[in-house]
């Protein structure tokens, strides 16, 4: 996914102060691999205790679908789990949009390949209201030009995302790669510095 | 002449931690230690397997198994399948790599953020990490420690080193003397209900004030856990001799010479005169009275005496009328007298041997309410063991209290200890969001002796009236 020319439907999720523990219960965190998280996304929001989908939540309502997660401020706060970027990534979901998103939950959605885009609180109400008025709703993304915009409307933005992340994504870079390309720079410091142990 | 720029504290440990510094690109840090636990690291050590990597700094790694494993009857085989599962890959992990590990079984495990520090292994002036948000607690020893994803595990794993952004500063000062009954429990509590759960985000905060000054290592490092609770990246607090005190011997600290050359170093660390933060906020100690949460962040709290608050008009619907339809309260109404079914004393919150000698002093000579599930669990194997050598496990179990072993246990309830559906927990842990301690379980958050209070009377109390 390098989220050049990028378009969706989007699923809303108006609800602020989204924390991991909704997306992604501790009961889940039992495994030892990457996989199979996606089944158990927002878990106990989506299925009562007796199993059964919860029709009243978005994931369960057939209209709205899409690669997109719209979700209400402060989004992903609560526990550092990265099994919360693993769920959300598992389940198909390539971009979130908010208006303010948790650091750590931030910056493991760009470790997985998935973009938090951060807009103002007014372009997300409005956001929130055309997805509302048409389900279909589909939003297209330029991440080379820090473009967001909502097709078949006048609504669009710009977004921030770190210079370093921006390259990451476009070119499906990985962190580790890049800093053991700096192993020379590592001992040359281990070497200069006294350091506890 | 050179002139030298006032620092703050964080500043000058992210500054001697550089190994790179670009334009447009995530600082390079150099991690000076890595704790470990069974949850985060799975995927970490696979992802090292399949680069053909080794651990780069085996000696700066230290594991425990705490999440996952049960409270009661330890020397016998996990039960459940998948926790048991986790615990053995983190031991052959640890075997494979060359890590130190204080698995279930070992005489010194316990919760990684109770162990780290009783070992002397976070000291002042480091730079700590771990797979897990509230690693913020080694800040209260002067180092800069936060929390990171399992990604970033195997990046620190395979290079020793993370690539972080600089955060902003934030100052937190509180000054004055805490009333009767008032812990630092309550401080961050109340810190939390003014600045809100977001309001941290994106500044590394250090708190200070001559309230801070009083608190031991253990009350300090509460108020350093839950820094994550408001958003930020970290909370830390200035080694004076009261860190030097406690550090003094621990196994891992420095001896001899090195102690010296260290106390030397450390001595050099607290902010300078002039140096600024980006933002500050002045509190009171005397306006803190014991804090407790209504709802389900740990940004909903009021004191003990306090109503809940009125749910605003223009505020997002969802938040506090979910929050206290969920909990089954209602804006306005009192939380004295709430009959409660759970008391969970424990996490790496308040787990330490000072919340459990608070808890027996108060609860001495009482019995529990008729009723209520009492559970203590203590933070490490050598908290229980000084526990025990103190004749506190008498105390609680006169109580009817359930004195059981170390880990997470009921703070995020991944193993059987579980608070059932609609049941109301009064807890010493650190989250009361939805489901925390449980599917539907709802959670009070407070300090170890409103917690004892609650075992007591069954219901939620003002602790100073039975002071």
């Amino acid at each position: 996914m390098n989220f050049k020319n990028f378009k969706s439907s989007c699923v809303p999720l108006p609800v602020d102060n989204v924390d991991t523990d909704q997306v992604i219960p501790a009961r889940f965190l039992k495994a030892t691999s990457k996989e199979g998280f996606g089944e158990n996304l927002f878990r106990d929001w989506r299925y009562g205790s007796d199993g059964s989908p919860n029709p009243d939540f978005v994931l369960n309502n057939p209209n709205y679908k899409g690669e997109v997660l719209v979700a209400g401020k402060n989004f992903g706060c609560g526990s550092s789990r990265e099994h919360a970027a693993w769920a959300i990534a598992g389940y198909g979901f390539k971009v979130v949009i908010s208006s303010f998103f948790a650091d750590i939950f931030k910056g493991n959605a760009l470790n997985n390949g998935i973009l938090p885009i951060q807009v103002e609180a007014s372009f997300l109400q409005q956001l929130f209201e055309k997805i509302e008025a048409n389900p279909g709703t589909e939003i297209a993304i330029n991440l080379e030009k820090q473009m967001l915009k909502v097709l078949g409307t006048t609504l669009e933005t710009g977004f921030e995302i770190n210079p370093y992340k921006k390259i990451c994504l476009l070119k499906g870079y990985d962190d580790i790669d890049y800093i053991l390309s700096q192993k020379e720079a590592i001992e040359d410091y281990e070497k200069k510095q006294v350091l506890a142990i | 002449m050179k002139i030298k720029q006032p620092k703050i504290l964080f500043e000058k440990i992210w500054d001697k931690h550089l190994v790179q510094s670009k334009d447009g690109y995530p600082d390079l840090l150099y991690i000076d230690r890595q704790y470990i636990h069974e949850v985060t690291s799975p995927q970490a050590f696979d992802g090292l397997r399949k680069r053909g990597l080794p651990v780069a700094r085996p000696e700066r790694t230290t594991a425990t198994a705490d999440h996952n494993v049960p409270t009661k009857n330890q020397h016998l085989p996990i039960e459940d399948l998948l926790s048991k599962f986790q615990v053995e890959t983190l031991e052959k992990n640890c075997r494979e790599f060359g890590v130190e590990l204080y698995s279930l079984g070992h005489q010194k495990q316990g919760i990684v953020h109770v162990i780290g520090p009783e070992l002397g292994f976070t000291q002042p002036g480091m730079t700590i990490v771990c797979g897990d948000s509230h690693t913020y607690t080694h800040g209260a020893f002067g180092a800069i420690a936060f929390g990171i994803g399992t990604s970033q595990v195997e990046q620190v794993l395979a290079t020793q080193c993370l690539l972080q952004y600089k955060p902003k500063s934030m100052k937190i000062e509180i000054n004055g003397k805490l009333g009767k009954g008032v812990l630092s429990k309550d401080i961050i509590l109340y810190i939390i209900s003014q600045i809100t759960a977001a309001g941290g985000t994106g500044h590394f905060v250090e708190y200070c004030g001559s309230a801070i000054r009083r608190l031991s290592m253990e009350a300090r490092m509460t108020i350093c856990n839950m820094s994550i609770e408001m958003g930020a990246r970290g909370g830390m607090i200035a080694p004076d001799e009261t860190t030097y005190a406690f550090l003094k011997g621990k196994e891992h600290a420095p001896k001899g010479e090195d102690w010296e050359k260290a106390v030397a170093y450390w001595r050099s660390l607290p902010t300078d005169e002039g140096a600024s933060y980006d933002t500050e906020y002045i509190f009171e100690a005397a306006d803190i009275e014991p804090m407790i949460t209504y709802g389900t962040n740990p940004g909903m709290g009021i004191g003990i005496s306090q109503n809940i608050p009125k749910i605003a008009k223009n505020s997002s619907p969802t938040d506090m009328e979910k929050a206290l339809s969920y909990m089954g309260l209602k804006e306005q109404q009192s939380l004295l007298g709430k009959k409660i079914d759970y008391v969970f004393i424990g996490s790496c919150t308040n787990s330490r041997i000072e919340d459990l000698r608070l808890v027996a002093n108060f609860v001495q000579g009482k019995k529990k309410a008729n009723g209520v599930n009492v559970w203590i669990v203590p933070g490490s194997k050598k908290v229980e063991a000084q526990a025990r050598n103190e004749g506190l496990h008498e105390i609680f179990q006169e109580a009817g209290f359930d004195l059981r072993q170390p880990g997470c246990s009921a703070c995020l309830a991944m193993n059987e200890d579980k608070v059932p559906a609609g049941k109301y927990c009064v807890s010493t842990s650190n989250r009361n969001f939805e489901g925390r301690q449980g599917p539907g379980a709802r959670t009070f958050l407070v300090s170890p002796i409103m917690a004892a209070a609650a075992a007591v009377t069954g219901e939620i109390t003002d602790v100073r009236e039975l002071l």
